[in-house]
């Protein structure tokens, strides 16, 4: 008998065709690349009993098994089930594996769990995201980074939120030891200065890093109550036109970038071309053909955006063109 | 005379001491930590015991409350200077037995070491100290070896119950006696330790000879002089100067008198751009000596008291206590 699958619906399940024929791999998400390690010897017994016994760590921080065979794909669904279940992602049917593949594994650097320059948990937000957008055929790429270092490379995805702090300063327990300026001149913008030996911090420069706050020995700066995001837009790799994308927000909140998102989704359902082959049309390009006036009509829908937030008013990209 | 309270009948006195005194604690300062999404405990006022901080050491001293982080000293126009009204209330500070004896320090310097600081003498004399004790030691401190673990000066100790529903109070001094209502009477005695993890021998025959110790460049090496041991410390007591001519008029102004750290840049700069402790090194070499030598020499006892913040508070984890320790095992085994 014939080997008869249907490759369209084994990708949208999360599985890969390989180069080899009867031969596939399976994709394991890890929203904001954070897992209980007990998911590591899961992922290695379905590796060892299903595929060749080696996995790929996904340049989006998921898990891709190799080497499975293609007839076996109903039963590795039977045990990503835990899995999927640990990591709370949205499913339609138990057992039936991943409902979509076309919204990428939302990204994180470790964030501040761990790291002292990170502005917020990477990962819960990056959770809250996929449980927002996930399941979804459109290609999208969002990815979630606690600081303006941009570990996770946010500008090369279509969404990149870069967490910010509004930097709190008390001069009253100011020393004028002056940590903060030369920790900004060294590591960040360079946006503090000195007057009357206290700090003045240039508002237009700050881009909200917080070294300042790190650097601080007596707490006379310290983290907004807020916690204040970039968004950058539309970045991208690819054959036609890889660009960095772009600053939308600046000083934006949670919640407002949220729907940003998730509005982006209707506008991609409207607009996506109807020739586009397995609806597989990148947002960006989407926006380049429709312009921007239009996407931020639709972006911006419904969202009061907080007094502070900057937005602005048009964006341009750059970028290599090869089309 | 010690006392067992309610919660409630506690509450009622620390609120009727309130009325008549400003109440500085540990407090604990939400989201005010270094990094995103931590807590720093330091003084600041209280209105009830409930915001006290009494499980974990403050992470800086009770040292700002009697000397203040930025103090103008006088505001000048063209023809006079006007020296700013010192506190309107007396002052009430919860510590620990460390802390205290670091009271203890600060005196020394500010009071008996000379004249007396103007400054200082008018908000010490305004404060009473309320002990908080310790039942077990914290991770760093090393009190006992610096007999620092049982301070006996307190004008009240209070102790809230692990069940938060007792609290227990020895109160000395006659005017927080007089709010005492209800309450039983009983025998209350500190909480102290009388062991800490880290133990800490000083030693006792350094000579100049020290000074080409290796350990110092070791250190210095390591050190990024940002100055948070000083700061954290409750006996450093250093201050710089500086006048500021206000921007919109500059013959009118204030002197101020700000926190100085001996380990940050500037600290040893003189008039024509000398400046000796260049490096981090002697810096660190004459901070540790003062604080476990000169200062002995000079008054007695030794100026640390063993609360270890200083370790606690170091971004590049350089101990204090155990480079003592160092430097003592160094000048046992010269001796030999």
């Amino acid at each position: 008998m014939g080997m008869d699958i249907n490759t369209k619906k084994l990708k949208k399940n999360a599985f890969r065709v390989s180069k080899e024929r009867g031969i596939g791999a399976s994709r394991i998400r890890v929203p904001g690349g954070y897992l209980d390690a007990k998911i590591l010897g899961m992922v290695q017994e379905i590796a060892e009993t299903y595929g060749n016994g080696y996995v790929h760590l996904t340049t989006r921080q998921g898990f891709e098994i190799e080497g499975i065979h293609l007839e076996d794909m109903e039963q590795i669904n039977q045990k990503l089930q835990p899995i999927i279940e640990m990591l709370e992602i949205n499913q339609t049917d138990p057992n039936t594996g991943y409902p979509a593949s076309g919204t990428r594994n939302i990204s994180a650097c470790i964030g501040n769990n761990v790291c002292p320059f990170a502005n917020y948990n990477t990962a819960k937000l990056a959770k809250r995201i996929e449980k927002e957008v996930f399941p979804n055929d459109l290609h999208f790429k969002i990815a979630c980074t606690g600081c303006s270092n941009d570990c996770a490379k946010v500008r090369m995805h279509d969404f990149g939120i870069i967490g910010m702090t509004l930097p709190q300063y008390d001069p009253g327990r100011c020393v004028n030891c002056q940590a903060c300026v030369k920790g900004c001149k060294s590591l960040s913008v360079n946006a503090l200065r000195v007057e009357n030996y206290k700090i003045v911090r240039d508002e237009e420069k700050c881009i909200g890093c917080g070294v300042c706050i790190t650097k601080c020995p007596t707490r006379a700066l310290t983290r907004s109550k807020k916690k204040y995001y970039k968004l950058t837009i539309m970045g991208r790799s690819g054959k036609k036109n890889p660009r960095l994308g772009e600053d939308f927000l600046v000083w934006a909140d949670e919640d407002n970038i949220v729907k940003i998102i998730c509005n982006t989704y209707r506008f991609v359902e409207k607009y996506i071309s109807p020739s586009a082959p397995a609806r597989k049309e990148h947002v960006g390009y989407i926006i380049d053909r429709v312009g921007f006036e239009e996407y931020k009509k639709w972006a911006l829908e419904g969202v009061e955006l907080l007094p502070e937030t900057i937005v602005k008013e048009c964006v341009y990209w750059s970028g290599i063109h090869f089309d | 005379m010690g006392y067992q309270f309610t919660k409630a009948e506690a509450e009622r006195m620390f609120e009727k001491w309130g009325s008549q005194y400003d109440v500085f604690a540990p407090k604990l300062m939400e989201g005010e930590g270094c990094f995103s999404d931590t807590d720093v405990v330091r003084y600041g006022k209280v209105t009830s015991l409930d915001e006290i901080v009494w499980d974990r050491k403050s992470d800086y001293s009770l040292k700002e409350v009697l000397l203040a982080i930025n103090e103008t000293l006088f505001y000048f126009t063209e023809d006079k200077t006007t020296v700013p009204e010192g506190p309107q209330k007396d002052i009430l500070i919860f510590l620990r037995s460390c802390d205290l004896c670091a009271v203890q320090r600060l005196d020394e310097i500010y009071l008996k070491n000379g004249y007396e600081d103007f400054y200082y003498a008018r908000v010490r004399k305004r404060v009473k100290f309320i002990l908080m004790g310790c039942k077990t030691s914290c991770a760093s401190g090393f009190c006992v070896s610096m007999g620092t673990n049982q301070a006996r000066q307190y004008d009240a100790y209070v102790k809230v119950d692990n069940t938060q529903k007792v609290v227990y109070a020895d109160i000395k001094d006659k005017v927080l006696k007089a709010f005492v209502e209800g309450g039983k009477e009983i025998e209350v005695t500190p909480d102290y330790v009388t062991e800490n993890v880290e133990k800490v021998n000083l030693p006792k025959n350094l000579s100049n000879k020290s000074f080409e110790n290796t350990i110092w460049q070791e250190y210095g090496d390591r050190c990024i002089g940002c100055g948070r041991c000083n700061f954290a410390c409750p006996t450093c007591t250093c201050f710089t100067m500086q006048d500021i001519f206000y921007k919109e008029n500059a013959k009118v102004g204030e002197r101020r008198r700000v926190w100085a750290s001996c380990q940050v840049d500037g600290y040893t700069d003189m008039a024509g751009g000398h400046s000796y402790r260049k490096t981090q090194g002697e810096r660190l070499r004459f901070k540790v000596m003062h604080k476990i030598y000169d200062f002995e020499k000079r008054f007695g006892y030794p100026m640390c008291v063993g609360c270890g913040r200083c370790d606690d508070i170091c971004p590049e984890y350089i101990s204090f206590s155990n480079c003592v320790n160092r430097l003592t095992k160094e000048e046992a085994e010269h001796e030999k």
